[in-house]
Formats: C-alpha cells, sequence, structure tokens
C-alpha cells in the first residue's frame, strides 16, 4: 500500500520505517531537511522537503494515489488542515490525525476525522498503571492490607 | 454586534480600531502578552492573552454569544481551525479568516469558512488595475457564486470588433452589463455595435474567464 507521512519526528520517522520494512510504498513530508535523519539509512521511500497544508507539496509525495495519510507534525492546527485537505480534496481512503488537545480530538471526531490523541491515551495508560500498583499492595503505601 | 477578533498583528490590530470605532463590541484575542499590553494601552482593555484554537480561550472570551468570529493571524492553519472550533462547538453564524497562501481560499470556504480574504489575491489585483493598458482586468469576485467582475479592452485585431452585440456568441454564464466609451457609459442593447477601445465591464463565471478574455481582447 502507499502511504503519505506529514512529519518526521520521532513518531512519524517509526511509522515510516515500519511501513517501508513491511513493504510499503511510504513517502515523508517535513519542512526541515534534518528531521530526515531519524529515518534509518536503509530507509527506502521518498522524502520530500515542505509543508503539508500545501496542495502542491502533497501531489509532490504522490498524495493522488495514496491508500492512506498520516498527519503527525507537532502542530494541532497544521495536522487538522493536512488531514482535511487529504480527505477532501484528494479522496485519500484512510487519513489519521494526531491532535495534542483533547477537546479539539474531540471536535474533530465528531466532524469524522479519524484523529489519536496523545494526550488522553497517555494519561490513561498511566493512570491504569498507577492504580494497578495501587491495587497489588492492597491498600497502598501504610495501608494495613 | 459581538465580533471576536483572533490575531494581534496589524491586520487584527486595524480590525478591531474600526469595529470599536463603528460601536461594535469587540474582543481581541493574542497569543503574546506582550502584544496584548500594548494594545490595550492603545485601544482599552479589549484584548486578551491566549490561543484562540483552544477551546477554553473561547468560553473566555464568550464566544457561544458572539456574532462574527474573525480569524486574521499569520497562519492559515491557525485561522482554519478557529473559524472551524467557533462553528462546530459554538456555533457562531458568520466566520471569517484571513487567507495568507492564495492557494487556500476555495479549500477554506470548501471546509466550512464562510468568508475568506486573500490578502495576495487583494494586492495582486489592485496592482493589475494600476498597470496602464492591460486589456483584461479581474476587478472583483463576488461571493457565493464564484462570480467575477472583470474589465475587457477590445483591440483592433479582436473577433468582436466592429461587431453588434446580437451577433456575438458569448461564453456561458457571462454577461456584458455595461460599455465604457471615453467619457460615456453605454448600456447595451443587442444592436450596440463593440468598438476597438471599449471597455467591456462583464460579470462571468470564474471558469469562463479566461474564455471570455480570448473572445474580446
Amino acid at each position: 500500500m502507499k502511504v503519505v507521512i506529514m512529519g518526521c519526528g520521532r513518531v512519524g520517522a517509526r511509522i515510516a520505517a515500519l511501513l517501508d520494512n513491511t513493504g510499503n510504498q511510504v513517502s515523508v513530508i517535513d519542512i526541515d531537511s534534518q528531521a530526515f535523519r531519524r529515518l534509518p539509512v536503509a530507509f527506502g521511500g521518498e522524502t520530500v522537503i515542505g509543508t503539508g497544508i500545501d496542495e502542491d507539496i502533497l501531489r509532490r509525495a504522490g498524495i493522488e494515489d495514496a491508500d492512506a495519510f498520516v498527519a503527525v507534525t507537532n502542530g494541532d492546527n497544521r495536522n487538522i488542515m493536512a488531514a482535511q485537505v487529504a480527505r477532501m480534496v484528494f479522496d485519500v481512503p484512510e487519513v489519521v490525525c494526531r491532535i495534542y488537545d483533547p477537546v479539539r480530538e474531540d471536535t474533530y471526531r465528531r466532524l469524522g476525522l479519524t484523529t489519536v490523541c496523545p494526550t488522553t491515551t497517555m494519561s490513561a495508560i498511566i493512570l491504569d498503571l498507577v492504580m494497578r500498583g495501587n491495587e497489588d499492595e492492597g491498600h497502598g503505601r501504610g495501608g494495613d492490607g | 454586534m459581538y465580533i471576536i477578533v483572533a490575531g494581534g498583528g496589524k491586520v487584527g490590530f486595524y480590525l478591531a480600531q474600526n469595529l470599536l470605532a463603528e460601536e461594535h463590541e469587540v474582543l481581541l484575542i493574542e497569543r503574546n502578552p506582550q502584544r496584548v499590553t500594548e494594545i490595550n494601552d492603545v485601544l482599552g482593555m479589549v484584548a486578551i492573552a491566549g490561543d484562540a484554537a483552544e477551546t477554553a480561550t473561547l468560553v473566555a472570551a464568550g464566544a457561544p454569544r458572539a456574532d462574527v468570529v474573525v480569524a486574521v493571524t499569520g497562519e492559515d492553519e491557525d485561522n482554519l481551525v478557529i473559524c472551524q472550533v467557533a462553528r462546530a462547538k459554538f456555533h457562531v453564524a458568520r466566520t471569517i479568516a484571513r487567507v495568507n497562501n492564495p492557494k487556500n481560499e476555495n479549500l477554506f470556504r470548501m471546509l466550512g469558512v464562510d468568508v475568506t480574504v486573500s490578502q495576495t489575491n487583494y494586492i495582486l489585483n489592485l496592482i493589475e488595475q494600476a498597470i496602464p493598458q492591460r486589456s483584461f482586468v479581474h476587478l472583483l469576485n463576488l461571493w457565493h457564486e464564484d462570480l467575477a467582475i472583470v474589465d475587457a479592452k477590445v483591440s483592433e485585431s479582436s473577433a468582436v470588433a466592429h461587431r453588434a452585440l446580437a451577433e456575438i456568441e458569448l461564453p456561458e454564464n457571462t454577461a456584458i452589463t455595461a460599455i465604457a466609451r471615453g467619457p460615456s457609459l453605454i448600456v447595451p442593447t443587442p444592436a450596440t455595435e463593440l468598438l476597438p477601445g471599449d471597455d467591456i465591464i462583464a460579470i462571468a463565471h470564474q471558469e469562463q474567464e479566461d474564455e471570455l478574455r480570448r473572445l474580446l481582447v
């Protein structure tokens, strides 16, 4: 499958590497050419310098026949805008958008975007681990159990 | 009216100042606290510090009772999200966005922003109009219907020169509304003959603009 990834930070670079390893056609967009150093040396996909909210840059990255688009820059609004361009202008079948702000994430999920909110996800996982530790020790430190 | 302006740069500042002068209730949201202080020093207490794309900021700004939200920051993605959040979460009736990259103008309207204002396009347009001897000038976009008002100068070699309007087949979705000939304005009838040097003021669907240019110029 063909996947376009916007944002080559830790998450973007990792997704790109995993997809590339499993035989997918990948292109990665980032405004900073230095960001591509996060990709493995053996990375076989394409890299495009520019901003993913620009339709021409998305075209250069091959969005027109992409099966999926992933927006993982560190700007919520940039991810939201690019995801909508991918979906509405280029009809990409699978569009995933990272949004750190839980309220904005909720808003755009309701508007039909496929969203991931690291803030709520991480909080839930950490809370779960904290609470589990508490349960293991019965009533916690200082408890009598 | 209660108007929320997002972005306290030059555009936001002068917009707020003008709206206040017209006795609207205005609140300006600006990210940089120092800029907020500067604005409040000049305009009175009209600006608050915050990120206008954050719901909490819009709540503090009283977005639920706002009639209009205008997003005029320097970043298109911020302007888009501010307008969309204002509409989706607070049901603001009218959202207006400044578009920094002219390429985004159609996109914004497709994504639900009511009105887009592209500075770059306006400036290009004004300069085009000021350049003498331009044969085809795009004067104004009309909102909603993708229509434009254009000014075309008939040349000696034009296919329509010395012909009556009744004989000319105009492209679809175009209408000649007036002809300026020297100092006089002619209201066109089917019998009106077009002469070289005439300025034709026409309304055209934006898709037919090029076709009209080829026909008249």
